[in-house]
């Protein structure tokens, strides 16, 4: 488990000292973007049928199989939905983030 | 090696000796054969590319912004309104600093439908960021795939090499297809010095507050501005290993030409063949072509044009409510000049009409007519 760095504001004094096109300049392991969301996905691997397509489907690459079975990475799913949308068993589950 | 090629395939040769590794495409009118033997040759491991096949030029464009910023050298084609489709990806390809390169058939915007050649398709995506190049021949279309690969990924900016629907697409030509291993030591493999990788991993094209868009933007057109020396260096260099310069313009008898005519894509070699005519009748003409549109070749146009007495640019396209092209990009070269000639900007050839040496005659015959230019446009050949 990676832990989030402290946040630095970057402050370019010239354009000399800019990338040439518009990135991040901190690594994306520690701009964990699942804060974004509002919605999770829930698996339930009881009905899963292993098919793969959530992890096919997800934009954000924040599926992984382990061990033929779907997870969450939920540092980085935005909870767009796609994955329940797409699961042929219908086992995923959008639920309310509480905050 | 020499082949007799049309001028889709003189595209597909070019990436392929290029070595492009990931080619998207929609395979639907209006798209070309350009593809087509390019999904052949990924079939058949002529080439090691991925061809991905898609839904639309939206999406063939989106996907070779994926390969791109991933590390690929990509490639695509197409035409018209599918070119239209790709608006919004080309400013990502542009803006996001990837060499994608791309060949775009120039033919007529719909409606009326059309699959004859105009400009209109390419200068409508002239603001957008990619550098322009409008050939002439089969034989300029393969030598410039080669070439805008190598200054695109130098600079990181994204090329477009256009070529005349009918006139060059589906014309053969005798082409001289260069050797792989030759072609292999004047275009190296493309290494970006950033990437998306898993290994390191940034985000790419997200939120730019104010305080740095700006900056980017900036330095876009700073590189942009050192394009024109970077074509002529590869372009002397391609000549050394090939034989064949590719520079910014090619001006034929222009230097003691009283009349300068100013053209672009397959027109200009036709004006080639009116200008030797009028040699012949006693009319001092040149022609000047004009094959980088972006970066615009400011420094070429102003030498070239400076002493002629009358210039008369010929556009197959047209800036509704204002002027060709062309036209406008020439005066706007030529402004605050302490010698400029008078110029007279003539629309011809829209929607694939002929461009023959007597329309050149004719343009020639109402210049030399005239002090100045008295309408806004010239029209050449419409029937009213």
């Amino acid at each position: 488990m990676i832990r989030k760095k402290e946040a630095k504001k970057i402050v370019f004094q010239s354009e000399k000292e800019m990338p040439m096109m518009p990135m991040s300049l901190g690594s994306m392991l520690y701009n964990k973007t699942g804060a974004w969301r509002n919605i999770r996905p829930v698996v339930d691997l009881e009905n899963c049928i292993q098919c793969g397509i959530c992890w096919k489907f997800c934009p954000d690459m924040s599926i992984f199989i382990e061990n033929e079975f779907p997870y969450v990475n939920y540092d980085y799913c935005k909870g767009c939905g796609i994955c329940a949308e797409e699961c042929p068993a219908k086992c995923i589950a959008m639920v309310e983030e509480e905050k | 090696m020499k082949k007799v090629i049309m001028g889709n395939h003189a595209l597909s040769y070019g990436a392929m000796l290029a070595r492009s590794q990931v080619i998207a495409a929609y395979p639907i009118t209006p798209q070309t054969q350009v593809v087509e033997l390019l999904s052949e040759m990924c079939a058949d491991k002529t080439l090691d590319a991925k061809f991905i096949k898609v839904e639309s030029e939206h999406s063939a464009m989106a996907a070779c912004i994926g390969a791109s910023v991933a590390g690929a050298r990509t490639f695509t084609a197409t035409s018209s309104q599918g070119l239209a489709l790709m608006h919004e990806m080309l400013h990502w390809a542009s803006g996001g600093r990837l060499p994608v390169v791309m060949g775009d058939i120039n033919r007529s915007m719909g409606p009326g439908w059309s699959i004859w050649t105009d400009q209109n398709d390419s200068l409508s995506e002239r603001d957008t960021g990619w550098m322009q190049y409008y050939c002439a021949s089969n034989q300029e279309v393969l030598d410039t795939v080669i070439q805008a690969f190598k200054v695109s990924e130098r600079l990181a900016i994204p090329s477009m090499v256009i070529l005349d629907a009918f006139a060059l697409s589906h014309t053969y030509e005798v082409v001289d297809i260069p050797d792989q291993a030759k072609v292999d030591a004047y275009l190296p493999p493309f290494r970006p010095q950033v990437r998306l990788t898993p290994d390191d991993p940034h985000a790419f094209g997200g939120l730019t507050s104010p305080e740095h868009y700006f900056e980017l933007r900036y330095k876009l057109q700073k590189d942009m501005e050192k394009a024109p020396a970077l074509i002529e260096e590869t372009g002397r260099e391609y000549e050394k290993m090939f034989g064949r310069y590719l520079g910014l313009v090619e001006d034929y008898l222009c230097e003691d030409a009283d009349i300068i005519l100013v053209t672009s894509g397959t027109a200009g070699y036709t004006a080639r063949v009116a200008v030797d005519e009028m040699r012949k009748g006693g009319i001092k003409a040149g022609n000047l072509r004009i094959k980088v549109f972006r970066p615009f070749p400011f420094e070429h146009v102003r030498r070239i044009v400076k002493n002629a007495k009358k210039v008369a640019v010929v556009d197959r396209n047209i800036s509704y409510g204002h002027h060709g092209m062309f036209f406008q990009e020439v005066k706007s070269a030529l402004y605050g000049q302490d010698k400029s000639p008078p110029v007279f900007g003539f629309i011809a050839g829209l929607g694939g009409r002929d461009i023959t040496p007597s329309t050149f005659k004719e343009i020639v015959d109402i210049t030399l007519s005239k002090d100045k230019p008295e309408e806004e446009i010239i029209w050449i050949g419409v029937k009213r």
